[in-house]
């Protein structure tokens, strides 16, 4: 059996901008490295970036961008001289939105490729894949999405925000400035708005609202007819108090929920929707019009009013060729991520992972909406919140923005099982799990500090 | 019908098994002493990723067999195998899920980390006795067992044939995943069952339990090859056959075709929990898309592609797709599915026997060859107005 | 003048006007404009606009509305849609006309001329926010109740329910009375009731009741939850006149969705009961031909910018010529040499869409494309004020009626049908008797594949058009086949339509996830049942 030659699967560079030139370029590069690799390598070492994304199946329409964000970044880096003074050398592997392959690609990209860093992953389950083998393999892994939260992993950071920094300052927004008392919770049937639903439950129940008010919705991935469950939206909105919509619903199907909405007329005056999953890059296959008014929550909108965001825009319009192409919340974390990532690099003066992950923690480098992002210790950073009303040209305009940043919770607050954990990766703590009743680490309920 | 001693034992008289046999146990050797014997500097070394994704390999081939049983020798063109394969890994992964003990992030005794955030505040019934290795390995084949067990009881005895067997086997599989995907469920929604720790007492992560996880698959593999041939070979096989070559015929002579079709099936699909749950700890994770029918159907596609009806090209065709698919994946990352999807076409249509087809043609031209181990030539029998049938 | 400041105002309006006219008089100074802008009250209003923060924006909405000025409503429109921008240099506000790509085109708010590209660096938008544009939306109302068109008139009074402030409802029962329309002025009573009955007027309840505006029982339902008993009741008696005729509009309700579920499953279906019913040729990129034809409506759309209606009206006849071709390509490069091998085209056309889906993905983009609605696809048809029919999937409704009819005709009176049910039944007979069977297999995979493009245009209109449009249909195409009967049309028909209202039926009942699960068990036991199907095809060619 032929297994000596995966191992010498070199994989390249992408340069190619063009998207029709893609495919081309990368059968040929491929081909090249493939006759090539042996004397690259041997050559002065390059730091290799590790890109697990997905550029097939169900997951490549989100994930294929944040793999030329990458291509993108690296290739500005390596133009203003690369890092320690070595260049940059982008992996990228395919693991195809299918979640065993995920593993697998991390563990080819650790083990075979050796490669410094991973940026990667989009859902959730994908993440939880990877987990095991970037913590047995000792990789760093920067996750770039916005999630459930209730976990911390020494090898992982988390650039999206945790639903303290995204959900709950959202709800924040309609109880109080727009005076929403009643609720729909709708999600897809999965862990994240299974969970941030949970928190959001539990936390509007401490603000007083009533068990009635409250209606929680799931539907399966892909969900495409919005019928029945847009109609019961619209009549249980029709109950005299103002409603809204707090919408995790995912990816591909928002399309045919949003079309639904502006069809049955729910506009956004009367009920609106904010949504934790939709962002530029979703409204890019939507004629917007109808839906002006609905809003969404995240830590960065492209239409943010500041130079480094218009830069890092023009930016990508140059490196993608499109002046159409739009930028969104996970880019602008991949984007800080990466820059993290290399001012630790740089103030640890090795890629070697162990002083990475100790430089990195209280690294403090510039967000695209002109404020500073910095790495907790428990591994997720600070980010300000972002409430923004969909215009009609596809964009976000921004209403309304928490005064200063909000640091990442690992775990959450409102939940049962997480209330009294924290996560701290320094020395002396080094936990991710940190039990401050029982003052252990390890989770710790009751019979597991008994045993 | 000959002793159950000799009836298990017939295949070692075939040159064909006893060819797979002995590639299958030396390409193992190999690997196995390439890992352990030979220094990582060593070019020839094969890392514990590889023999990984080699078990890997390895449990495909055997849910492929298991798919080519039923297919080549039943003509029942299962395109819902998949969930067989994953009952099997959950029941597996169950058992892993409940070894971790309170080593999840909640630190709780008894239940898993996704039910502690959930709020769950006991285990549901289904989830016990999931502790003990014993019971969680007879639900590997319980599992799938029972399940095929009704849907073929339901199936064959309203003789169900032909496409609309197919494409009700697509609907078992895709209600399934639709069912493993709810959270209410108890296996963990999309996220499914990962982050294990240990098996039988042995770390997953180390080293020697990959490299014993990878000789379990291929010694389930081998087994499962002598069992298929073993009934391939036997009275039931040529019944099968003919059940397969002419149902209403067979039913005609005196046979009760359901019976067959039914205890067939039932193996099969027992073969597949055992490659599920083989596989479960070797890739770390298992969750609903296990399920899903795009996969069960690219299980017939690796059978199909390695030659339907000679069990061994089931095997070919298992590790060829998935071995190019690794590489692709890799190499050529945004193109791969264009070559995945030309390979399908071009063998199909200029390899109509498959890679087993190729190869006993090569081997025919060299020499005369005893016709047992000729593929049987199937006709299909998915035609939805099946012209031939017609005398 | 900034947002904190604006706070404290006491009286909104008259120092709105002071600073106005202040920076009106600045501005044109600023700006050395003609004599005419001197006496402009424009630059001054459109200012206090920009600067102020959300919370006093609505005094500088009233103070434009109020100024009689002919350009108002241009600038409350822009503002609405959040296209005025103030430049950051020179503090002039401009319309912004195209707000896509680095620069964007603008056109001066006082002249509306164009005024040429300004670098979106150097804008500054006029934000607004929900509350305001509904404020808007209720000032623009209040003046429209005043123009000729009594159309307009309506459209006004009907933005009016439910969005009465209690200072105006004296003011507009003046305007009621004097309403010639009845329509209008009919409408204008609910507006003026539903704001009596939120203040806690008895007496308006009564002409609320048996209403089934949604903003009237809302009224009344926040009524009903009202410490005043009296009101409270009465609230609750005239919520109740309304119960049966609004559970009867619901049944409806849930009727339309089964069908225009179920028409959007049988227009999936119809185009693999012919490749794969008739023909007995398993298509499993029969999905990617379907996201050919709504990738085909984008592309007219984009060939055709400013007119999506003509655009996919054209997209009809191109996306069943391009799904038709792709398919023919298909049937000559792949189908042709498997005859007879059911199995192993399943096989290849698998390998067929995965190339298919990559291609898309590698041409055209992995992202979603916009397809835009045109306007007489979008909103819905009101039947009564508690039953409206989506008009996009009404009108797929009826294309799915009008592609099953003309496909019937094709079968069943053309030369053409009649060579393929003969080649279906019996191919050697039908090519003794002269029947060319090879065109035929041509010719029906055109058709089947071209029915597919045009299922393609149809979903384009209520779903994601990208690379994975088609898989998503796959299982259920094969399914309504199957379970309506290989190889009959109208067996396709009944059980597309049919699981289409089964499943909206069972979903609020069980959830959607619930629903599925159940409608696919329930095939799984039909089949057992009728191991054929609904309709099983008859005669010599079925028995297997």
């Amino acid at each position: 059996m032929p297994t000596a030659s995966i191992s010498s699967t070199q994989v390249c560079a992408h340069r190619s901008k063009a998207l029709s030139r893609k495919v081309l370029a990368s059968l040929a590069v491929s081909t090249l490295s493939l006759a090539i690799a042996a004397p690259a390598l041997a050559q002065e070492d390059p730091i290799k970036v590790g890109i697990l994304h997905s550029l097939s199946g169900t997951m490549a329409i989100s994930e294929s961008t944040l793999k030329d964000t990458m291509l993108m970044l690296i290739e500005q880096q390596n133009e203003a001289g690369g890092l320690l003074g070595r260049e940059l050398e982008p992996v990228v592997v395919d693991p195809a939105s299918n979640w065993p392959l995920f593993a697998e690609k991390a563990r080819e990209l650790l083990a075979q490729e050796e490669v410094d860093v991973i940026f990667g992953n989009w859902t959730s389950v994908s993440r939880k894949s990877v987990l095991p083998v970037v913590e047995e393999l000792n990789g760093l892994l920067f996750y770039p999405v916005q999630y459930e939260g209730e976990e911390s992993s020494e090898n992982v950071f988390y650039t999206g925000a945790a639903p303290n920094q995204q959900a709950i300052p959202a709800v924040d927004y309609l109880m109080n400035e727009v005076g929403v008392e009643r609720w729909v919770l709708a999600g897809t049937d999965y862990v994240y708005p299974r969970t941030t639903n949970k928190i959001l439950e539990a936390y509007l129940k401490s603000q007083g609202v009533a068990d009635e008010d409250i209606m929680v919705n799931y539907t399966p991935f892909g969900h495409s007819d919005w019928q029945n469950i847009v109609s019961e939206i619209k009549q249980f909105g029709g109950a005299g108090k103002k409603t809204a919509v707090v919408s995790t619903i995912n990816g591909d199907a928002n399309v045919p929920f949003y079309r639904e909405l502006a069809n049955q007329g729910v506009e956004a005056s009367d009920i609106p929707v904010v949504a934790f999953s939709v962002g530029e890059q979703e409204l890019s296959g939507l004629d917007t019009a109808p839906l002006v008014g609905h809003l969404a929550a995240w830590n960065y909108f492209m239409s943010v009013d500041e130079d480094v965001n218009y830069d890092f825009i023009d930016a990508w319009y140059d490196y993608t060729g499109d002046d159409n192409a739009v930028t969104n919340d996970p880019m602008e974390a991949h984007y800080i991520g990466f820059n993290m990532w290399a001012e630790a690099v740089r103030k640890a003066e090795t890629t070697d992972v162990d002083a990475v992950k100790e430089a990195i923690i209280g690294v403090s480098v510039p967000n695209l909406t002109g404020g500073y992002a910095t790495m907790m210790p428990n591994h997720h950073i600070t980010k300000p919140v972002l409430i923004g009303e969909i215009q009609d040209n596809g964009q976000f305009s921004v209403v309304w923005q928490t005064p200063s940043t909000v640091a990442g919770d690992a775990w959450s607050d409102y939940l049962e099982g997480s209330r009294d954990l924290i996560s701290d990766w320094r020395a002396p703590l080094e936990c991710g799990n940190y039990n401050v009743v029982q003052g252990s680490c390890g989770g710790g309920s009751d019979v597991a500090s008994s045993e | 019908m000959p002793s159950s001693r000799l009836w298990l034992a017939r295949p070692f008289g075939e040159r064909s098994t006893l060819i797979f046999l002995a590639v299958l146990g030396a390409t193992m050797a190999l690997v196995v002493a390439a890992n352990l014997l030979l220094a990582p500097e060593h070019p020839l070394h094969v890392s514990t990723y590889t023999v990984t994704l080699l078990g890997k390999y390895l449990c495909y081939a055997l849910l492929a067999v298991a798919v080519d049983l039923v297919w080549g020798y039943l003509g029942i063109l299962s395109l819902g195998h998949g969930a067989f394969f994953a009952l099997g890994g959950y029941a597996m992964g169950m058992y892993l899920m409940r070894q971790i003990g309170d080593r999840g992030v909640y630190g709780d005794p008894l239940l898993p980390d996704f039910m502690v955030f959930l709020d769950w505040d006991s285990l549901p019934w289904y989830w016990l006795g999931f502790d003990m290795a014993g019971f969680a390995f007879v639900m590997v084949l319980l599992a799938p067992g029972l399940l095929a067990l009704v849907f073929g009881f339901l199936a064959f005895r309203s003789r169900v044939t032909g496409v609309y067997l197919s494409i009700i086997t697509q609907a078992l599989t895709f209600a399934l995943m639709l069912a493993f995907f709810r959270n209410e469920m108890g296996f963990g929604g999309n996220n499914g069952l990962t982050d294990f720790k240990e098996l039988l007492g042995f770390d997953l992560s180390a080293d020697a339990t990959r490299l014993g996880l990878f000789i379990a698959s291929g010694v389930a593999l081998a087994l499962g090859f002598l069992l298929c041939r073993a009934i391939v070979v036997s009275k039931l096989g040529r019944v099968c056959v003919a059940v397969r070559d002419a149902e209403s015929r067979t039913r005609f002579l005196g046979y009760r075709v359901e019976r067959y079709q039914q205890f067939v099936f039932v193996v099969s699909a027992m073969l597949a929990g055992v490659a599920g749950a083989l596989y479960v700890p070797q890739v770390g994770i298992i969750n609903p898309s296990e399920f899903s029918p795009l996969f069960s159907i690219e299980v017939v596609v690796w059978v199909a592609l390695g030659g339907r009806a000679t069990l061994y090209g089931a095997v070919i065709g298992a590790l060829a797709v998935n071995y190019a698919k690794s590489v692709f994946t890799g190499v050529m990352p945004e193109a791969w599915l264009f070559a995945l999807g030309a390979l399908f076409v071009l063998v199909t249509v200029l390899l109509p026997q498959g890679i087993a087809g190729l190869l006993s043609r090569s081997r025919q031209q060299g020499s005369d060859d005893d016709s047992d181990t000729q593929p049987d030539t199937p006709t299909d029998t998915l035609d939805a107005t099946p012209r031939e049938a017609t005398p | 003048m900034n947002s904190i400041a604006g706070r404290h105002w006491l009286s909104a309006l008259v120092l709105l006007c002071l600073v106005a006219l202040g920076l009106g008089q600045a501005w044109a100074q600023d700006a050395g404009a003609s004599e005419a802008a001197s006496s402009d009250q424009g630059p001054a209003l459109l200012s206090a606009l920009a600067e102020s923060s959300f919370r006093d924006k609505e005094a500088a909405i009233d103070a434009i509305a109020e100024s009689g000025d002919e350009r108002a409503r241009r600038w409350l429109e822009s503002f609405a849609e959040g296209k005025l921008a103030r430049v950051k240099d020179s503090g002039a506000i401009v319309v912004v006309l195209e707000n896509r790509g680095r620069n964007w085109p603008v056109a001066d708010a006082l002249t509306l001329e164009p005024a040429g590209e300004i670098s979106r660096r150097e804008l500054d938008r006029v934000s607004i926010n929900n509350s305001l544009r509904g404020y808007l939306d209720s000032t623009l109302a209040l003046i429209d109740l005043r123009v000729d068109d009594p159309a307009q008139r309506l459209a006004a009074a009907r933005d009016l329910l439910g969005e009465v402030e209690a200072e105006a409802v004296d003011s507009l029962s003046e305007l009621a009375a004097a309403e010639s329309d009845p329509e209008v002025a009919a409408t204008l009573e609910q507006a003026i009731a539903i704001a009596r009955v939120e203040q806690g007027d008895v007496a308006a309840v009564e002409a609320l009741s048996g209403s089934l505006n949604g903003q009237a029982r809302a009224a009344l339902m926040q009524a009903s939850r009202s410490d005043d008993v009296a009101l409270a009741e009465a609230a609750q008696a005239a919520l109740a006149e309304s119960e049966q005729a609004l559970k009867l509009n619901r049944a409806a309700e849930t009727l339309y969705f089964g069908l225009s579920l179920g028409s959007v499953l049988v227009l999936a279906a119809i185009g693999l009961a012919i490749t794969f019913g008739v023909m007995g040729v398993i298509n499993m990129a029969h999905g990617e031909l379907i996201m050919l034809g709504a990738y085909t409506t984008w592309a007219m759309q984009q060939l055709l910018p400013g007119q999506p209606g003509l655009a996919l009206l054209l997209a009809i006849p191109a996306g069943f010529l391009v799904a038709a071709l792709v398919g023919v390509a298909i049937e000559r490069g792949v189908i042709q040499f498997l005859k007879g091998r059911p199995l192993e085209t399943l096989l290849a056309t698998f390998g067929v869409s995965l190339i298919l889906q990559q291609l898309v993905r590698t041409l055209i983009s992995p992202l979603n494309r916009t397809v835009v609605t045109p306007e007489w696809m979008s909103g819905s048809l009101v039947i009564n004020e508690a039953l409206s029919l989506t008009l996009n999937r009404l009108y797929v409704l009826g294309f799915a009626i009008l592609v099953f009819a003309a496909l019937m005709l094709v079968m069943r009176r053309t030369r053409l049908g009649l060579e393929v049910r003969a080649v279906t039944q019996n191919r050697a007979m039908a090519r003794s008797m002269g029947i060319r069977a090879t065109r035929v297999d041509i010719l029906t995979f055109a058709l089947g594949s071209g029915v597919a493009g045009l299922a393609g245009v149809a979903l384009s209109q209520l779903t994601n058009v990208g690379p994975n449009l088609g898989q998503n249909y796959i299982i259920d195409s094969f399914m309504v086949v199957v379970f309506g009967g290989v190889g009959n049309l109208w067996g396709t028909l009944v059980a597309g339509l049919s699981l289409g209202v089964i499943n909206q039926v069972l979903e609020p009942w069980a959830g959607a996830v619930l629903a599925k699960i159940l409608v696919l068990v329930f095939i799984i036991l039909f089949i057992q049942k009728r191991p054929r199907g609904l309709f099983p095809q008859k005669g010599r060619a079925a028995e297997g």
